[in-house]
């Protein structure tokens, strides 16, 4: 049998490759990077490298990088709120994601934005545990009816309630990571628990260019120590925040990730990282940041590739749009990104549901991205020798009158070569008019009714609930509030 | 005066091509030869802005253009404004403004492209960069007598800052001193006269339009 082919798409040569990174490394070494977190000053100070305590700008050398890029881990595996799925993040593998974290939502009823509250996090934890094509859950929503300051251990408290998926997130303060990681380790009974069987992945951004702020260095370090796998989300803006040319943008792109790297590998030798960002070509008329860009795309194929070529599990934000409404732009620019993010084999792909730059977030949305993941993993999953010979023996005394859909090996395989969406229409143009002439939108609403009247599966069981609701309580005291909203 | 003429067409073309380093040359050698910088900077480099907003409002120039002619403008003003009469610069000050990006937000994108068209038109801008803590644009504002506070904002979280700075205003009795801009991604014309703010700009040029409309406090325009 022949073996079946992984479809890959690769923008860049061999020896492009090498010139980024080695750009990248030079850039390091004599321009640097600002620190602003003290702690990650004097790890690189111990590390040997120069750090200027006034403009803290820290220089860190090739050995380091190289030492900092041996240390860390091919893979990173996470395991679902049982503990007993097991999803590997590396490889050419791909695992789609809601995109996060959105501070509006499109209500459907309406076709306008508006705040999301505890119900709209909870009706898409839920939705996201129903997408079969969406394998990790993302603390995608802000809820605008909790205070600030504990938006970020809010988001995740409801996320491990109504979705058992492993979850990406990140924190919001330098505190929230103390709450967020005990409702992790809560699940999985203990730290050390929680150590072996992760089940969270924290984003961290630097801010471009070259800089990794106080809150997301202390993140990276934090989840080194934990064992918690940091998402290195570097977000060049073309032109604007780095340089213009796409070559020019994965130069500080690869700079501002390794530099997160070899922190979190100083904090922690073996300390999980994922290769992530998000980057976009940003656009010189309206001033904006379009994800749905074809070159955004562009260049987040290339940096994964070099992420790939540096050993390291990779992540970007695909499959979005910048969209105001579920419309035909939406449709475009998610499906075509999520097809090129799989095809890039890009281990983790953040987007799924949201328009608007990354600030909204569909319910809709999510389930029609859900059919494109679907698509995208049909695709990867390539043509596939099945039998020996391939046809030749189906056409044996093959007659005018014989039938393909009644043989044997029809009914055999039409399931496993073939998929069948939901919500994509396929009906007669009569099935389509007699059933409403609904768009695909409505389609997908009608589906999200459904599934939010049925009962949610996998809910947290009691005891885990109150445990996260204690530790949550108690986040909210802290920080001076006495109530949290009702959440059914 | 046709040499003078070809100087002044020099002057404008430099700055609609962001030409940074002609409109500073041309400036001085304008200085040098005893020109009124009054008349250099309404016939020469004026005429050059406006062409360049003209050509932005049109769709021909982005922001790179825009922003390098404004640039330009801003350097044209630091050698010509020490040679101006007190009466002149005066003249030529549409105000003081103190700009920054409002408390728990680094986003300054959007913020430096309204300073640079701000000081290109004119304004006398303090820009105070991005994360700027409330209390600094207050204190500023009191040092130089602005005319004007203009908060930028890209997160809805530290949008809620802009609130707190009028607020803060009011309870120190300062807020008919200074008029407020807002601006931002998440900003619009509803959330600025909710939170009393003087006005909201969609864009650079928008903002400078209002600025200009609301103008300084001493009433020149």
């Amino acid at each position: 049998m022949i073996r079946t082919t992984r479809p890959k798409v690769e923008l860049l040569s061999r020896s492009f490759i090498e010139k980024i990174v080695d750009e990248a490394f030079l850039l390091l070494e004599r321009h640097g990077v600002f620190v602003e977190n003290a702690e990650a000053r004097s790890l690189f100070k111990e590390a040997g490298m120069p750090v200027d305590e006034t403009s803290l700008r820290v220089l860190i050398n090739r050995k380091l990088i190289e030492d900092s890029l041996a240390s860390t881990p091919l893979t990173v595996k996470l395991y679902d709120r049982a503990g007993s799925k097991e999803f590997v993040v590396g490889h050419d593998n791909v695992h789609f994601d809601p995109g996060s974290a959105a501070v509006k939502i499109l209500d459907h009823s309406t076709q306008q934005e508006r705040k999301p509250e505890t119900a709209d996090l909870v009706r898409l934890a839920r939705l996201t545990e129903s997408c079969e094509h969406i394998h990790f859950q993302s603390t995608a929503l802000v809820s605008s009816d909790v205070p600030e300051i504990i938006a970020d251990s809010y988001r995740l408290y409801l996320g491990l309630q109504f979705s058992s998926k492993p979850v990406v997130t990140g924190t919001f303060r330098t505190e929230g990571f103390r709450p967020m990681f005990e409702m992790l380790a809560a699940v999985r009974g203990g730290d050390e628990e929680l150590r072996r069987k992760p089940l969270a992945i924290f984003d961290a951004c630097p801010s471009p260019p070259l800089k990794w702020s106080n809150l997301t260095t202390q993140s990276l370090i934090d989840c080194a120590r934990a064992g918690i796998p940091s998402e290195l989300i570097s977000m060049g803006l073309t032109g604007a925040t780095s340089p213009v040319t796409i070559a020019g943008t994965l130069v500080q792109h690869v700079a501002e990730n390794l530099a997160g790297l070899v922190i979190c590998q100083l904090a922690q030798h073996g300390a999980p990282v994922i290769f992530g960002g998000s980057p976009a070509s940003f656009d010189m008329r309206k001033g904006t940041t379009p994800m749905g860009a074809i070159e955004t795309m562009m260049i987040d194929m290339a940096y994964t590739q070099i992420g790939k070529y540096l050993k390291l599990p990779t992540h970007a934000y695909m499959g979005l749009s910048d969209a105001k409404i579920d419309d035909a732009q939406a449709g475009l620019e998610s499906g075509m990104g999520a097809t090129l993010a799989a095809l890039a084999g890009i281990n983790v792909i953040s987007g799924a549901g949201m328009l608007n730059f990354e600030s909204t977030q569909s319910l809709e949305k999510l389930l029609v991205d859900n059919e494109i993941c679907g698509m995208a993993y049909r695709l990867i999953e390539g043509i596939a020798q099945r039998e020996d010979p391939l046809a030749l023996r189906l056409f044996e005394g093959f007659k005018p009158e014989t039938q393909f859909m009644t043989m044997p090996h029809t009914r055999k395989w039409y399931r496993l070569e073939h998929t069948f969406p939901r919500l994509a229409d396929r009906d007669t143009y009569d099935a389509w008019v007699s059933q409403g002439r609904k768009s695909m939108d409505d389609r997908a609403h009608d589906r999200v009714e459904q599934i939010l009247d049925e009962t949610p599966p996998n809910l947290a069981d009691e005891t885990l609930r109150k445990e996260l609701e204690r530790i949550m309580r108690r986040d909210a005291k802290n920080n001076g509030f006495d109530r949290l909203p009702d959440i059914l | 005066m046709e040499s003078k003429d070809r100087l002044f067409n020099s002057m404008a073309e430099a700055v609609v091509t962001g030409n940074k380093e002609a409109a500073e040359t041309l400036a001085k050698r304008a200085l040098s030869e005893k020109f009124d910088p009054n008349e250099v900077i309404e016939k020469g480099y004026i005429p050059g802005i406006q062409k360049a907003g003209i050509l932005w409002e049109k769709g021909e120039y982005f922001l790179p253009e825009l922003i390098s002619s404004a640039e330009c403008m801003k350097a044209v003003m630091a050698v010509l404004k020490p040679a101006l009469k007190a009466s002149q610069a005066e003249h030529f000050s549409r105000g003081k403004v103190v700009i920054g990006t409002i408390q728990g937000d680094i986003h300054d994108i959007g913020k430096n492209l309204v300073a640079s068209m701000l000081s290109a038109n004119g304004f006398d801008v303090v820009d105070l960069g991005a994360d700027v803590k409330l209390e600094r644009f207050i204190d500023k504002a009191r040092e130089m007598d602005a005319d004007l506070i203009c908060l930028s904002a890209l997160l809805t979280t530290t949008m809620l800052n802009q609130r707190r700075l009028i607020e803060m205003l009011k309870e120190r009795g300062l807020r008919q001193q200074f008029k407020v801009l807002v601006g931002g991604a998440p900003v619009n014309k509803r959330w600025a006269s909710d939170i009393g703010a003087d006005g909201y700009g969609e864009n650079a040029l928008e903002a400078v339009r209002l600025a200009k409309e609301i103008g300084p406090k001493r009433g020149l325009a």
